[in-house]
């Protein structure tokens, strides 16, 4: 996948990328109206489908909503990369099939509107707009296999169907 | 090498002898946890797995407490959700309005939450029942949605950070304020991915709800878990109130820390929190002059009986500052009920404070006091993110039941010294 950046900074709390307020759904098209609306107020009109995020240290600290990497997905954002993720929201986005990648160097380097090209099976991403190439670790086995069943859901299905036959 | 708290408990519920950190496993869990904004989503999620049952009816609880009593027409229909799921499915530990408390003073006080027990909860302080010594983590929707089909959870095993109390507690120095003095010397992130196990004088020598206040705010750490091992304190709270059998698990000998840190009493005085994060902790004679215009006290943080009798013993005979609205949110109908047989709710009312029936509502900005622009608040809750109990343009101070309520009194964040 490829496609452009929004740089966010440390700590993006949920509350700032979908505030509690809006919680009285869980409808991901009404919550995508919303993304990051507390952080950058005009975020949500200019963000475009295949677009990614890069933020730095802890991003999704806070509470444990789904609804902050559903509206994530529903709102167009192809992967989230960050220096580090909340152990929730890292949870959350493994469970509901949200791309996500830990690298300290890219989220670092990577600058918004810069270009990206991201491999998620290599977990290298590629800054088109720099030439620099960076490694994310890779998803242990056991999270890979939930990522390739497209989520918990899938994952748990596809169990209780194996454990059947 | 022996197994902490956090690595004995997933052990034994994966039916393992040894886990290290960085494992995964799955582990049974002992109760799964949901409320009216995460479990409609859980529900729906629930139903794309095809199953006709829930592992175990008397192994949920099903707590409509954020948006509660409803507050507008959406989120009536989310609690409406969680209603009939609890009927379809004859959910024992249903908590209807009326019956209900904020999830994590409830939990508790029900004997739902016991030492050596897994609990995970799609909310992200399920973490505060390991002040009874149970594993218990805040998760997402859709491992609620899967822990209600399968009776289990998927877990990394998490390397144990020790925090060490030496001393004694300093006067008004409660759970509350260690957990922010601590989340203050290691930032937001500190305990990433990590348990935290408490140890020492003070943490022995805390009440129960202080300790529950202190686990509550282990995820503002970043941390899966805080634990408490279990001693007297914590069977003399649980035996008579567990609805199931128990057995305590005790840390082992030469278990193995990434960390330990040491604090001592004397550097420990009242914490306040300033905007926007957990971690912008101060000593409460560092403050300065801030200003109020709202005090909250309450949440599953702080609303608990020992929370609302010093905010009383505060409070008693003396009037709400003419600028300030205070908010008094006890934490369960029991709470509420026992605080009226003691006269505490009038004393608060006789302040000229607020008394409401239990909800979390203004703790996340979802309604009963939200601010706005411009306006400040200090409450007894966990978090002062931007936008946190309103306008993105509105503030939050975090603090314990006693500075919240001098601090009320006074106009501006204060010491109780100051208004007794």
């Amino acid at each position: 996948m490829q496609g452009y950046v929004w740089k966010f900074g440390n700590d993006i709390d949920t509350d700032a990328i979908i505030p509690a307020r809006y919680l009285n759904t869980s409808d991901p098209a009404e919550l995508a109206k919303h993304l990051m609306e507390d952080a950058d107020e005009s975020f949500p009109s200019k963000v475009k489908a295949g677009d990614m995020i890069v933020a730095l240290k802890n991003f999704g600290c806070g509470s444990s909503r789904e609804h902050a990497p559903l509206a994530i997905k529903a709102g167009g954002v192809a992967c989230v990369i960050a220096h580090s993720f909340a152990r929730i929201f890292y949870r959350n986005a493994i469970n509901i099939g949200l791309p996500i990648l830990e690298s300290p160097a890219a989220a670092e380097k990577i600058e918004q509107g810069h270009e990206i090209r991201v491999d998620l099976a290599a977990g290298t991403i590629e800054n088109l707009s720099t030439g620099e190439i960076y490694q994310a670790a890779p998803f242990p086995p056991f999270m890979q296999t939930i990522m390739d069943k497209g989520g918990l859901i899938g994952y748990v299905k596809w169990r209780l169907e194996s454990e059947q036959s | 090498m022996g197994m902490t708290i956090a690595e004995k408990i997933l052990a034994q519920h994966a039916g393992k002898d040894v886990v290290r950190p960085g494992e995964l496993i799955t582990a049974r869990v002992d109760m799964v946890l949901g409320n009216d904004i995460t479990s409609p989503l859980a529900i729906n999620e629930f139903k794309k797995i095809g199953v006709n049952r829930v592992f175990d009816k008397d192994r949920i609880a099903l707590v409509p407490d954020h948006f509660t009593p409803n507050k507008d027409i959406k989120s009536a229909e989310q609690s409406k959700l969680l209603r009939e799921f609890a009927r379809e499915h004859q959910i024992t530990y249903y908590y209807e309005v009326g019956r209900m408390g904020i999830e994590h003073a409830l939990l508790p006080e029900e004997g739902l939450a016991l030492p050596g027990e897994i609990i995970i909860g799609a909310d992200s302080h399920t973490c505060t029942y390991g002040a009874l010594g149970a594993m218990s983590t805040g998760v997402g929707s859709t491992d609620m949605a899967a822990a209600m089909a399968l009776g289990e959870a998927w877990f990394k095993v998490p390397s144990t950070l020790k925090f060490v109390f030496n001393g004694k507690l300093q006067p008004w120095v409660s759970g509350k304020d260690l957990v922010l003095y601590l989340i203050g010397k290691i930032g937001v992130d500190g305990a990433l991915y990590r348990s935290m196990e408490f140890w020492g004088e003070m943490i022995s020598s805390l009440s129960m709800d202080s300790r529950l206040a202190m686990c509550n705010m282990a995820i503002e750490a970043g941390a899966k878990c805080g634990i408490i091992e279990p001693d007297q304190i914590t069977l003399d709270y649980v035996t008579p109130r567990a609805k199931r059998n128990f057995t305590p698990v005790y840390v082992d000998k030469d278990a193995e820390y990434e960390k330990v840190y040491t604090f001592s009493g004397d550097e420990i005085e009242p914490q306040v929190a300033f905007p926007h994060l957990p971690e912008n902790t101060r000593g409460i004679s560092e403050v300065g002059e801030v200003r109020l215009d709202q005090v909250v006290i309450g949440s599953c943080t702080n609303g608990r009986m020992e929370d609302l009798r010093i905010a009383a013993e505060i409070l008693r005979g003396k009037k709400v500052h003419r600028d300030v609205r205070l908010l008094i949110i006890p934490g369960t109908q029991n709470i509420v009920r026992q605080a009226m047989r003691e006269g505490l709710l009038e004393i608060f009312i006789a302040a000229e404070a607020v008394v409401s029936t239990p909800t979390c509502g203004p703790c996340l900005g979802g309604h009963m006091g939200i601010l706005a622009n411009g306006e400040r608040a200090l409450a007894t809750t966990n978090r002062n993110f931007v936008g946190r109990m309103g306008h993105p343009g509105s503030e939050v101070y975090l603090s314990n039941p006693a500075i919240a309520a001098a601090s009320a009194i006074a106009g501006k964040i204060c010491a109780p010294g100051e208004v007794l």
